[in-house]
């Protein structure tokens, strides 16, 4: 048998930049790049609260019930103690973007390590971490939020730990699918081949290939996080010292009907924020998974 | 008179494809009752051509010009309504994969009929069925029509398969590889069966494939194919043994002949590996309810290895013969028997000394897409393992650089991922990956069964480049008796997990002891055996 000369007829592809290729595929999606603004805007919103209201959101400055655009200077209305609505909403929005984010941290800070170790050593382990995965899942999550808030006394923390405590075991699970499926991939072979231990192949090989379905679904989380505070704060169960839009809309259920302003704007916010919040994680999940994305 | 005549088909591809048409300016003539064979590798385009004369193009890609006469109709330019009248009807299509052509929640009876259902046809339809199954050679029809997809071998799936193309008596049988997913033995029956039903029919059969040894069992005439144009077209025979075109010639040469050449002799006792009465059963289901199934994957296998020995271990799929790789550097753990590697017991290591030891054994994989991780790049997958041995990281790295020379590929590929590689060269890295641990021993699982038939010639190459340079010993595992017969000194034949033969390639190849050797033997298409002196 003679081979063929030369060298191998396939050039090599031109390199392409990873970060470009993932913004073209992230903008083809033209709701994810208005989700994208949307979330910036709330962002810079939430970060220049205390430039654009320096006074407290707490604090009454105007007569109660004020009906929007009466009065200049308090475009969104007083609520029935006269404080400034425009004021609660952009200082709500810090803590329902912190809730949101350090809540959807903490979950994945649980949720990732329980199911990489069951997914990968699978067995005895696997069934211990699962079994403990369901005992949380059996229990509806709101319930349990509110039971953990009300034990705990209602603060940021206990909201932020009641949130993530109650969001992490859709994590466990969805990495425990991934990490079995890539560590039957001949790579992880190789590495075990290669004699690395398997702390490391889990952290370098196994877990890094499945991080874009975890940052779809922590962008989900993060939206989920903050209707859990807002439904917390509604019922009364939020942060007694911090203004929230769940807070508002509570405080403000009473005279619906009288002062429809207190609890549509609030509202209004929740809504554009999380839609945002799913528009990315949509935007993610094309620009992700490029083989799932619809063409 | 042609019974289609394709005339200087274009399809083009979708911007930012790595080229713009996929075929370019095609024709053929298609007579009735011949075998015409479309050979290419991959990305050739042989598929979409196929594929765009059924009107099965993807989205995005679409014909751009040419006409495909058939009963004095442009078949290209009708509309999809009467493309689907014309669909199985009176040009009918196989696939590759049978078992992802049918749908797994029908009946195979079920699936045939709705051909007759799709064109009208409602009388008798039940016999014919039965007969139809009946004439594509399964066994016992009225069961074969109440069975689903999974419960038939993938054989007998492709053989259903023909029956629902056939229903309708077609003229014309376009096949896209039907016969890449099977076992020899299968492919060779489904090859004659394709044969037998074109002379009894008068069909014409479009034929693609890759395997210039099925070309030369089934082909009429033959179309070669590149970069989605033709390069030759001619008799079979005249294709065969007197290519014109240089890409012909190469593609030819890259084949591995079916000459077994005169391995060179094993030195006798200087085993580097030792295996004795390995054994591995798989149990599934099992529960309150329901009996254990167990499979024998491997039984009493005894072998071994000597000093810059390459030893095939062939046989069919499911035969056991990856799970024997496996279980080797206990990937997979046996459940007896003993591997000893250059007199250490591997079998008994605890985890800590196995890490040690398996840096003398290493694999080189099959899927050069799964074997490699995507988010490492090159110079990190080749350098992790001697990192891991406690090579300082700027040693590994350079050693990494070097690796790469000794395969055949840049230094400059370290800084790069995986993706932008193709699949040769990813084996390569591969290849350099194993390297690096400075094995004794490569166990090269399906390594070339990926690849088209030049880069696989090339990787032979390489590995028999090392094997002379390293003294490097090999396991090479493989369904592909070409390949096994040009590559290795000595070949062992697995059978339902058991070991029917081992012996010096020439002895197994030209003078096969076990039926079941002959049997596999004989089902490679397009192969008499011959000795290389002898050829000479």
């Amino acid at each position: 048998m003679s081979a063929v000369t030369g060298e191998e007829a396939e050039p090599l592809a031109a390199p392409t930049s990873p970060l470009k290729d993932f913004w073209k595929r992230f903008s083809r999606n033209r709701g994810a790049v208005v989700g994208l603004g949307v979330m910036v805007f709330v962002i810079i919103i939430a970060a220049l609260a205390p430039v654009l209201y320096p006074e407290s959101p707490w604090r009454m400055v105007q007569r109660p019930f004020l009906a929007p655009f009466q009065v200049p200077g308090f475009y969104l209305g007083t609520d029935t103690l006269g404080r400034d609505v425009a004021s609660g909403l952009v200082h709500g929005a810090r803590v329902s973007l912190i809730v949101g984010l350090i809540s959807t941290l903490v979950a994945l800070a649980i949720g990732v390590p329980l199911g990489a170790v069951a997914g990968y050593f699978g067995g005895l382990v696997d069934d211990a971490a699962m079994r403990f995965t369901e005992f949380f899942q059996t229990i509806p999550s709101f319930a349990l939020a509110i039971v953990l808030v009300a034990i705990f006394q209602p603060s940021l923390t206990s909201i932020v730990v009641a949130i993530a405590v109650v969001s992490w075991p859709p994590v466990a699970r969805l990495v425990r699918a991934e990490v079995m499926s890539l560590k039957r991939r001949e790579f992880v072979e190789a590495a075990r081949l290669a004699g690395l231990s398997n702390r490391t192949i889990l952290v370098r090989q196994v877990l890094p290939n499945a991080m874009s379905p975890i940052i779809v679904m922590a962008s989900l989380m993060v939206a989920t996080a903050i209707l859990l505070e807002s439904s917390l704060a509604f019922l009364g169960l939020g942060d007694p010292n911090i203004m929230s839009w769940g807070y508002m809309i509570g405080a403000s259920r009473t005279v619906i009907r009288t002062a429809w302003w207190l609890s549509f704007f609030p509202g209004v916010a929740i809504l554009i924020t999380v839609l945002a919040l799913n528009l990315i994680g949509e935007g993610l999940s094309d620009a992700l998974n490029p083989k799932l994305a619809r063409s | 008179m042609a019974l289609l005549s394709l005339k200087n088909l274009c399809v083009s591809l979708p911007k930012g494809a790595d080229r713009t048409f996929a075929v370019e300016g095609v024709s053929f003539d298609l007579c009735a009752g011949e075998v015409l064979c479309v050979v290419g590798e991959s990305g050739s385009g042989k598929s979409m051509a196929a594929n765009a004369l059924m009107g099965l193009l993807p989205r995005d890609v679409a014909v751009t010009a040419g006409t495909a006469m058939f009963a004095e109709e442009d078949i290209l330019a009708l509309p999809e309504t009467a493309k689907q009248r014309l669909r199985g009807a009176r040009i009918a299509m196989i696939f590759q994969e049978p078992m992802t052509a049918l749908n797994p929640l029908m009946r195979i009876g079920e699936q045939i009929e709705e051909a007759f259902d799709a064109h009208g046809v409602h009388e008798g339809r039940h016999e014919k069925v039965l007969s139809l199954i009946h004439e594509v050679g399964l066994p016992d029809p009225a069961q074969i029509a109440r069975a689903y997809p999974f419960q038939l071998s993938g054989g007998q799936r492709q053989r259903a398969m023909i029956a629902m193309a056939l229903a309708l008596e077609p003229e014309v049988l376009i096949a896209d590889e039907p016969t890449t997913a099977l076992d020899v033995t299968t492919q060779a029956q489904i090859l004659a069966l394709i044969g037998k039903l074109r002379r009894e029919r008068g069909m014409a059969v479009l034929f693609i494939t890759h395997d210039f040894g099925v070309v030369a069992e089934v082909a009429d005439r033959v179309i070669v194919m590149r970069h989605g144009k033709v390069v030759e077209a001619g008799n079979a025979q005249t294709v065969l043994s007197a290519p014109e075109h240089p890409y012909t010639k190469r593609l030819l040469e890259a084949v591995p002949s079916d000459v077994v050449p005169d391995a060179k002799a094993a030195e006798q006792g200087d085993a580097l590996l030792l295996v004795e009465g390995l054994r591995k059963t798989f149990a599934t289901g099992g529960g309150l309810f329901r009996e254990k199934r167990v499979v024998n994957a491997v039984d009493d296998v005894s072998f071994s290895i000597g000093r810059g020995e390459i030893l095939g271990l062939v046989g069919e799929s499911g035969s056991g013969k990856s799970t024997v790789g496996r279980a080797v550097v206990r990937l997979l753990e046996p459940d007896g028997g003993t591997v000893a590697l250059g007199g250490q017991e591997l079998t008994t290591l605890s985890p800590q000394l196995l890490r040690q030891a398996r840096r003398r054994v290493q694999m080189v994989f099959q899927d050069p897409y799964a074997s490699l991780n995507p988010r490492i790049k090159v110079a990190g997958a080749i350098a992790q393992g001697p990192i891991a041995m406690g090579t300082p990281k700027k040693d590994a790295y350079a050693q990494a650089g070097q690796l790469l020379e000794t395969v055949g590929l840049d230094r400059g590929a370290a800084d790069r991922y995986p993706h932008e590689f193709s699949g040769g060269q990813r084996q390569r890295i591969g290849i350099a990956r194993a390297l690096a641990m400075r094995p004794e021993l490569i166990i090269a699982d399906e390594a070339v069964s990926a690849l088209d038939v030049s880069i696989q010639a090339q990787i032979l190459n390489l590995l028999r480049k090392l094997r002379d340079e390293f003294g490097l010993s090999l396991l090479f595992i493989t369904h592909d008796l070409r390949v096994a017969a040009q590559l290795c000194d000595r070949v062992a034949v697995m059978q339902k997990g058991k070991l029917v033969e081992v012996g010096p390639v020439q002895d197994v190849f030209l003078r096969p002891q076990h039926a079941y050797t002959k049997g596999l033997l004989a089902a490679v298409p397009g192969a008499r055996w011959r000795d290389a002196a002898v050829a000479a």
